[in-house]
């Protein structure tokens, strides 16, 4: 501004909120000059190299490391004899990171090496000699609650690292099992038999939802180093870097204040970095021995052998409706694949009872479920958690019962979905809900009702080509989860005498924007552009706490906190401008860089300005602040009743495909999509996760399966596991539902995980509207496709069991 | 003890000269040899395009090749890509399209959409897509990145 001015410059109003606002990090990346876990190296780095089970479930009669340790190079080679103050790690504390006595799967981690090379590290675990007993393997979940079941975990593990031959007095850490449960849910609201004496059409079927991984495209790795003083320094791929750092502490039998971890960028989470590995605790024993820095990384073949998976399914669903299409009762029966070890796959339960029991209206609810220990790979988390296991199921079936009742399966849909204002069975709240919005915006854009009554009449018509058309719907949290005690997330946000914003918060970055959307709220509040921020998200030394990446929570949770500490920024500074200016708080505001008057727009001074003035001449604190955020929500009581989410978000997908009879293929033509996500913060970066989880449920849905036969997993690499590539993408129309949610930052809810859910059970009933055939079981394969077209399928059938 | 051999070769235009182990990857060479660490390893085995480089101006695996197989040739990696007005006009298309996120498949992605972008003018999506066909993303559902490719070419 200079002097000569005579007129007010006026601001105008203007919005980052709902912009197409480009990742802040993509420049770097598309440079290939980010530096990811792979490109950092310590100096005076060793390399780590894991040696895996050889056998799926057996005793180690023996461990003979010497011919590795004497080889040149090596540095450290360690087994679970080595450590004997190893705790048993994972969310049910079942096992150890290095194994003692015996295995349980193809993956298991016997001995370890820290070494110059990798080159060498490999060498030398060729030189490990190990001794097994062979024991039965049980590969099917099925096998593995029959009363003759050998145990997978019959042993007791001792606090002090032992684990077979406890002495007396040792305290225990896991008690072992009795049977090979390792979790179980069972949940009930309302009166199921007094449900199906109240429908006039009952229908059950068991679904089957098989092994799929999260192939993130880095593979797995970290970086351990002990300091002189003891103090761990990891570079971890974590998407909870501030409980893992109290349980890695646990586990070194050390202070949580003496570990920092440092994130460098993700190659992509999905739900796969919310655990610690066993992996991860060796590199920390490993860098411990070693006096050495040690990384570890994992081949792509290793990713796939030792990296989570979501878990599969056995499901048998009872629904029954009234003849005028209201839901009556629903019962669930479901047995998970737990593999040998319990990770957060076996806790997915918790998100698919919500879809039993609250995505449409069901006045009686049952549901049973146990995850069952097999030699299978462990089940961790994965985006959807388990919901696209539960929707595939519930959706089909709605399409089921709307058939045999005669109705049309949108109004059907209508007729029992949530609306606003509702408390379900389960307790849940739904404060803002676009379900129905959702769900006719989807139908609209894609003609559903036309297509859907045209295919069916072409099913019986000459030509090997048929079209189909299928929908599916989808509740998800959207504004956190509160399964641990706090789902909070701190920000720190600093000013410097230029008005240049710095956004220290504990949310961390997986790839999916977040670092783009809390500055784009923080720079909304304080009227400025978004090149005026910084944001620092990845060291525990310097960041606030955050309960971790999942349950799309973090623009929810973050966000909030954000604008939080940016509103209390603002407030500051508008306090020193109304003192300055002569005006009441209430009357200025922040606008384009400028503290500005809110009615006419006129700018009074520059933010920059104004600070420099607060620091040099009142010699103030610049401004720096700090707040803490908790969503209102609730624990779950013992029956899993609680609204366990501030928000709830919803989304409608509609697949249409082409199956071609006679070969089993089916070519996947369009999806539309409609999301209740709230409201729209950044438009280019929504558009991203939905599109990248509609291809991801694509990839659930027809191609991805993760072969394993007897324990042993049969196609570990991307020519055998087949991830979609970009040929076979659908067309996608996607529609944002903005139902502004009153607790949501600017409105907005979760989006994260919703996109990949209903992929599977839309292309289920589209295949069904195609062909007149139901599949029950996935992947949707050419080979089963052409089976089940074929009448070549046998009905599955599970029997519903729980345990007792 | 491993075999050696001395190569030359160019190396994002400036002449190189590297000793390597006769059984090394150029990958692992770039990575670890030379140190550039744009180029990504997916898979080791020519499946993902994460460490996709331009040979003599054709794409290859570099995961596939042996590093003596350098020895003569003209290699650019993404590091010297984005040093060219095309590498920098991809580079925005993609910042600017969305077509990033977590970012380990971008190098491939951008190393391959260069090759195609100089055999084919003005390619439409399908063109693109056949020609990203074998570079894996996890994350972006591939539209965005198609997007960029495609713009990135109507532009040119």
């Amino acid at each position: 501004m200079t002097v000569a001015e005579k007129k007010p410059r006026v601001i105008e109003p203007d919005s980052l909120i709902g912009k197409r606002i480009p990742k802040m990090d993509a420049p770097e990346k598309a440079s290939g000059r980010t530096r990811y876990i792979h490109d950092i190296n310590l100096s005076g780095q060793l390399h780590g190299k894991i040696l895996r089970s050889g056998r799926i479930h057996a005793l180690i009669k023996s461990i003979d490391t010497s011919a590795a340790k004497a080889l040149p190079g090596v540095h450290v080679v360690i087994t679970a004899a080595d450590i004997p103050d190893q705790r048993p790690i994972g969310v049910a504390k079942d096992h150890f990171p290095l194994k003692v006595g015996r295995v349980r799967s193809q993956r298991d981690e016997i001995a370890a090496v820290a070494a110059e090379s990798e080159e060498i590290a490999e060498a030398a675990l060729k030189l490990i000699k190990v001794e097994y007993e062979d024991l039965p393997v049980i590969s099917d979940p099925e096998d593995a609650i029959k009363p003759d079941a050998i145990l997978i975990h019959p042993e007791p593990h001792g606090a002090d690292g032992t684990h077979l031959h406890l002495k007396q007095g040792t305290s225990i850490a896991h008690k072992g099992k009795p049977d090979n449960i390792a979790m179980r849910f069972d949940y009930a609201h309302g009166d199921v038999v007094q449900g199906e004496t109240e429908s006039d059409v009952v229908v059950e079927d068991t679904f089957k939802l098989h092994y799929v991984t999260h192939c993130c495209m880095g593979v797995s790795g970290m970086i351990a180093e002990f300091d002189a003083a003891g103090n761990v320094l990891m570079y971890s791929n974590t998407q909870v870097p501030f409980l893992h750092k109290r349980e890695f502490a646990e586990y070194l039998h050390i202070d949580p204040a003496r570990i920092r971890i440092i994130q460098p960028p993700i190659g992509g989470g999905f739900g796969s970095k919310l655990d610690i590995y066993p992996f991860e605790v060796i590199c920390l024993y490993l860098a411990r021995a070693a006096k050495r820095p040690v990384k570890m990384l994992f081949t792509r073949e290793e990713e796939f052998l030792a990296s989570p998976t979501r878990q599969p399914v056995l499901l048998t669903l009872r629904s029954g409706c009234k003849k005028d299409g209201t839901l009556t009762f629903r019962t669930v029966h479901t047995l998970h694949d737990n593999g040998a070890y319990t990770s957060w796959g076996a806790t997915t339960p918790f998100v698919m009872m919500q879809t039993f029991s609250s995505l449409y209206r069901v006045p009686h609810c049952d549901y049973h479920t146990a995850a069952v220990y097999t030699n299978n790979p462990y089940a961790g988390s994965f985006r959807g958690y388990g919901n696209l296991q539960a929707t595939f199921a519930i959706e089909q079936h709605m399409d089921m019962l709307a058939e045999a009742i005669g109705m049309d399966p949108l109004e059907f849909r209508m007729k029992n979905a949530q609306d606003a204002g509702e408390v379900t069975g389960q307790g849940m709240s739904f404060k803002s809900c676009g379900f129905k919005e959702c769900i006719t915006t989807a139908a609209t854009r894609s003609d559903f009702s036309r297509k859907f009554a045209e295919n069916r009449a072409n099913q019986k018509k000459p030509g090997n080509i048929k079209r189909g058309i299928g929908m599916a719907s989808m509740l998800h949290v959207g504004g956190g989860a509160k399964i641990y005690p706090s789902d909070g997330c701190g920000t720190i946000l600093k000013m410097d005498d230029f008005a240049n914003v710095t956004l220290i918060t504990g949310a961390s970055e997986i790839g999916q924007g977040s670092e783009t959307v809390l500055s784009q709220l923080v720079c909304e509040e304080l009227g400025l552009p978004i090149s005026a921020i910084t944001v620092v998200n990845n060291d525990t030394a310097i960041t606030p706490w955050d309960v971790g990446v999942h349950a799309s929570r973090t623009t929810f949770i973050a966000g909030n906190s954000a604008i939080g500490a940016a509103k209390k920024a603002k407030a500051k500074i508008l306090a020193v401008a109304a003192k300055k200016y002569g005006a009441a708080e209430a009357e200025l505001d922040l606008r384009g860089g400028f503290v500005i008057r809110g009615d006419s727009g006129e700018a009074i001074v520059e933010v920059s300005k104004l600070l420099r003035n607060l620091h040099f001449q009142d010699k103030a604190e610049l401004v720096m602040t700090t707040f803490y955020y908790e969503p209102p929500s609730v624990h779950q009581d013992k029956g899993f009743k609680g609204d366990v989410s501030a928000a709830y978000a919803w989304g409608t997908q509609v697949v249409e495909i082409e199956v071609d009879t006679d070969t089993g293929f089916i070519k996947l033509a369009k999806v539309t999509g409609a999301h209740d996500v709230g409201r729209v913060l950044n438009r280019l970066g929504i558009e991203g996760q939905i599109e990248g989880g509609v291809v991801m449920g694509q990839g659930y849905a027809f191609t991805e399966d993760l072969m394993m036969q007897d324990g042993i997993m049969k196609n570990p690499n991307f020519r055998d596991y087949k991830l979609v590539t970009a040929p076979e993408i659908p067309e996608m129309d996607i529609a944002f539902i903005e139902s502004m949610d009153g607790e949501g930052p600017q409105g907005a809810k979760g989006v994260g995980e919703a996109p990949a859910i209903c992929m599977a059970a839309a292309a289920a009933n589209a295949i069904a509207n195609a062909t007149g055939v139901r599949m029950f079981e996935l992947p949707f394969t050419p080979e089963k496709v052409y089976r089940a077209l074929h009448g070549q399928t046998p009905k599955l059938y599970w029997k519903p069991w729980k345990a007792e | 003890m491993s075999l050696k051999h001395d190569i030359e070769f160019t190396l994002n235009g400036v002449q190189r000269k590297v000793t390597v182990d006769v059984t090394m990857n150029a990958l692992d060479m770039l990575r670890e040899v030379v140190g550039l660490t744009g180029t990504k390893y997916g898979c080791g085995e020519g499946e993902c395009g994460a460490c996709t480089i331009r040979v003599d101006g054709v794409s290859l695996n570099s995961c596939l090749m042996f590093a003596v197989d350098c020895h003569g040739r003209s290699v650019t990696t993404v590091e010297g890509l984005t040093d060219q007005p095309r590498g920098e006009a991809l580079r925005d298309a993609f910042v600017a399209h969305g077509a990033v996120q977590c970012g380990f498949c971008t190098p491939g992605m951008m190393m391959q959409a260069d090759h195609l972008l100089a055999k084919h003018e003005h390619p439409d999506d399908a063109c693109v897509k056949r020609g990203l066909e074998g570079n894996l993303c996890r994350c972006t559902g591939y539209k965005k990145i198609v997007d960029a490719v495609v713009a990135c070419g109507a532009a040119e």
